[in-house]
């Protein structure tokens, strides 16, 4: 228990004990983490015959083939559109509505609490609480809106489903917006807003010019966040769209369910494997582009 | 001067309380339409206050609806998973922060690896690791998957690394082995970090949407974010059946928020400060 110099021999019993505290945690990643993981990059290598009925024929070694094959498709290449184009309507358009709601509570008023935890309440709700609340909401006939668009519901127009998904996203994940921008606003110190106002900026140049520079950290955060998030998304498009209508709203997580499990479908885990590795791919290179501009916000201090 | 304070004042309530009915009006509505009359809810204007509130509504949701069963589930599956998750990244915070052993740095970099493994990337072969597991459909399909956690056991070893090095030594000196030092000192010690990942962990599980979905069919075991796709799925008349069970969903989390705010705000915090 002493505190000890390194470079001295690892002792036997600490060795014994630290691995067995371990233990539990590699197990339950090793087989729910890390095998699926690597087995994702073995898959796509073969292809599985058709079942007929009960009988199931064995895989064939099929290359890079299917590799090639899926990133060429139009499905592959059109779910990454989607996915793209959800990411750049939800995480910005949730980054601002949580700065402008953590902005307006930011101050000492009589009852401040209050609005606090109005603002932050969305946290409550589940992605798919959410899509009932905006699905019973637009019903086309007993909905509080009936928003009709054409002959169904906004969420059968090829136009509006995929706007429709990204309201309920940005809805749902306003509360955890407004949280993550409320602590980076406080995390300013006052007496620097207080200097500027000292030197006569204004409200808005205050906020341009302290605020916001002092808050890039925290948009940084809440971007990778969000894009993670986001490139995530499926409870909301199972429960509004299923990706239709024609695909206009088959994110990369739908389309790995769609492709591997569809029930009573054709399933093919050895294509969505392929999706899977660039769902991947693109958290990985979120993660490390928040480790990099971290490093530099901090090194810029 | 006092006059245009007063006035600068009013507009600031104004615009809080114009945002806060902002972000309420959709779950306002969901619980006014929640106590209609499937007949009314068809009627123009729409209803802004139910006239005449239609309670059975939610008993529907609840025995008919089988939210009651879908939300015990709900609660079996998260407590599980969050006693789960406490205990092996306390186990594992323990060994990283206090304990010297060969590829320790190694082995605590693979288990910040998890987190960059989202589950939509895994489930499919998950669902063939549980059904030759003979779990499919089961409790054990639903909780064992999600017992360890990277972000659980990274945030109470930098909670641990606190624990001052004088208290270690006074310990040691009190003859405490490394499992007394743990419970008695370490753990009190870290509360808040344990509390904070708590609240996490269950969060996450409740919220749980794709994995339930794929590995369980039987109604029995349906958690209520799956249950209120069947829920939603239901004929038009039963739309308030809908509306009564989506307030049932949202109510416990609102409630457990409410008294673990703080809890929450601190467990945002540390994902979002650099260890």
């Amino acid at each position: 228990m002493r505190r000890r110099k390194e470079r001295q021999p690892y002792r036997l019993r600490e060795t014994g004990l630290a691995y067995l505290m371990l233990l539990p945690a590699m197990v339950v990643f090793g087989v729910f983490v890390f095998y699926p993981f690597a087995k994702n990059f073995q898959l796509p290598f073969f292809s599985q015959p058709p079942k007929f009925g009960a009988i199931s024929r064995p895989a064939r070694y099929v290359g890079w083939k299917q590799w090639s094959d899926v990133l060429q498709s139009n499905d592959f290449r059109n779910t990454l559109l989607v996915t793209l184009k959800f990411t750049l309507i939800t995480v910005p358009v949730g980054i601002a509505l949580g700065l402008l709601l953590a902005v307006a509570a930011h101050q000492k008023l009589r009852g401040i609490t209050v609005f606090r935890t109005i603002f932050s309440s969305t946290v409550a709700t589940s992605i798919a609480v959410a899509s009932v609340i905006f699905f019973s909401l637009t019903n086309p006939i007993v909905g509080f809106w009936q928003l009709r668009i054409g002959h169904g519901g906004i969420t059968e127009s090829p136009t509006w489903a995929l706007p429709a998904i990204c309201v309920v996203t940005v809805w749902q994940s306003l509360g955890l917006s407004f949280i993550v921008m409320s602590a980076g606003l406080q995390s300013i110190p006052d007496d620097l807003l207080e200097a500027a106002r000292v030197d006569g900026a204004g409200a808005f140049s205050v906020f341009r010019n302290v605020t916001f520079p002092l808050l890039t950290p925290t948009l940084f955060f809440a971007f990778v966040v969000g894009s993670i998030s986001s490139f995530q998304a499926f409870a909301q498009v199972d429960l509004l769209t299923q990706g239709g209508p024609l695909d206009h709203t088959r994110t990369l997580a739908y389309s790995i369910y769609k492709t591997s499990i569809e029930a009573g479908g054709p399933s093919d885990e050895n294509k969505a494997a392929v999706f899977a590795i660039g769902l991947f791919v693109v958290v990985l290179i979120l993660t490390v582009l928040q480790l990099r501009l971290e490093r530099r916000v901090n090194y810029a201090r | 001067m006092r006059a245009d304070r007063r006035w600068s004042l009013v507009a600031r309530y104004a615009l809080l309380v114009l945002l806060a009915a902002l972000v309420l009006f959709p779950i306002y509505i969901t619980v006014v339409n929640s106590l209609l009359t499937p007949a009314r809810m068809g009627n123009r204007p729409p209803a802004l206050a139910p006239s005449n509130p239609q309670w059975h509504n939610y008993s529907a949701a609840w025995s008919d609806g089988h939210l009651g069963r879908y939300l015990a589930n709900s609660f079996i599956v998260s407590i599980s998973i969050t006693v789960g998750q406490v205990i092996t990244a306390i186990l594992a915070a323990y060994a990283f922060a206090f304990l010297r052993f060969p590829l320790r740095g190694l082995l605590f970099v693979v288990f910040l690896a998890t987190l960059m493994i989202p589950g939509e990337v895994t489930f499919f072969t998950n669902v063939d690791t549980i059904r030759s597991l003979g779990w499919y459909d089961s409790y054990a399909a639903l909780i064992v998957p999600f017992l360890a956690t990277g972000f659980g056991a990274f945030l109470l070893r930098q909670s641990f690394l606190t624990v001052p090095p004088d208290l270690r030594d006074a310990a040691a000196l009190d003859g405490y082995g490394h499992w007394r030092f743990m419970a008695k000192v370490v753990v009190p010690l870290a509360r808040p970090a344990i509390g904070a990942m708590s609240l996490f962990a269950f969060l996450g599980a409740w919220n749980q949407y794709l994995w339930p979905l794929v590995a369980t069919k039987d109604e029995r075991l349906r958690t209520v974010q799956i249950g209120l796709k069947s829920l939603a799925t239901s004929q038009v008349d039963k739309i308030p059946v809908t509306y009564a069970g989506t307030v049932l969903a949202f109510v416990p989390i609102a409630i457990l928020l409410l008294l673990f705010s703080k809890q929450l705000v601190r467990g945002l915090m540390a994902g979002a400060v650099k260890g």
